[in-house]
């Protein structure tokens, strides 16, 4: 595979792409596992949700 | 399970957990795929290599649409229904949106400097799309700059589906003034004028884009419903220490 004289703008292009597409999956699961540690911070400090279950089991 | 079932924000969470490893190896799949196919396609007799731009500039142009598509229909969720989890679905979508139309607007002028001979051009079709790009930032502020969730929720649902004009502006935006950008050749009347060299690839890309916004959304609004978990469990304990 030959990219020609405008390579540049292509592998610009792609490595743009991949590294917004890794930096949103970066921060779902940076966020993810922020909020997990939340609730059970906040669970262990005796917080606990009106129908009694564990706010931070989630499957 | 009927689709109001799937308003309980604790089976949404259920259903996340069991469809996101799922859907995350699917999207991988159908991407690699139509990376493979970007690859070996063929080159272009008048754009040369260049037209491999073309598939990752369209998917991200479609989903930069797609998304606000989305959201307008969560913001009827939001104000007609008071559906609990629409304005969730909104919020998470914005910003996944807003990094799609970023790199719409990125590639295509990755791929216009080479074909056009300028990196910008303000035209309508670039332009429409400049607009939509800067709406989704300023509902992104508006969400975060209202305090009380609810009432952040129904302006955004009015900002959004007044939002929502700028939707056909932007698809016909090439039909309706002379832009130096292409006319549709995917999604036309009469059919697609693509060689089935490249029609094949972009299709594979465009199906595993959408399938990686699938995946992100539904992550995203399990955080969120997460968060707001958080905010209820904060706000609970502030009233029993205040008590």
């Amino acid at each position: 595979m030959t990219l020609g004289p405008y390579a540049t703008f292509i592998v610009t292009s792609y490595v743009s792409v991949a590294t917004v597409v890794a930096a949103l999956i970066i921060w779902v699961i940076a966020d993810y596992r922020r909020q997990k540690a939340r609730l059970r911070g906040l669970e262990a400090a005796g917080a606990i949700r009106r129908s009694g279950r564990s706010a931070a089991e989630v499957q | 399970m009927t689709l109001i079932d799937l308003a309980n924000p604790s089976r949404f969470l259920t259903l996340a957990g069991r469809i996101l490893p799922w859907l995350v190896a699917i999207t991988a799949l159908v991407l690699a795929i139509g990376l493979y196919k970007s690859a070996v396609a063929p080159d272009d007799y008048q754009q040369g290599a260049t037209v491999k731009i073309m598939f990752i500039h369209v998917p991200n142009a479609w989903l930069s649409m797609f998304v606000w598509g989305v959201m307008s229909i969560a913001a009827l969720g939001t104000l007609v229904w008071r559906h609990p989890l629409a304005d969730v679905a909104a919020k998470t979508a914005a910003p996944i949106g807003a990094a799609f139309t970023f790199l719409a607007l990125l590639t295509g002028s990755l791929w216009g400097r080479p074909m056009w001979g300028t990196y910008w051009e303000w035209d309508a079709r670039l332009t429409s799309v400049l607009i939509l790009f800067l709406m989704y930032l300023g509902l992104m502020a508006l969400w975060r700059a209202v305090e009380d969730p609810s009432r952040a929720a129904r302006a955004a649902a009015v900002l959004t589906l007044v939002g929502s004009v700028n939707i056909p502006i932007i698809k016909f935006s090439v039909d309706w003034w002379n832009t130096l950008h292409q006319p549709a050749s995917v999604i036309r009347m009469g059919g697609s004028t693509l060689d089935r060299a490249f029609l094949i690839p972009l299709v594979v890309m465009a199906i595993g884009f959408t399938l990686l916004f699938l995946t992100l959304h539904i992550a995203a609004m399990r955080n969120e419903i997460l968060r707001r978990r958080v905010r209820t469990l904060q706000m609970l304990q502030a009233s029993k220490s205040a008590a």
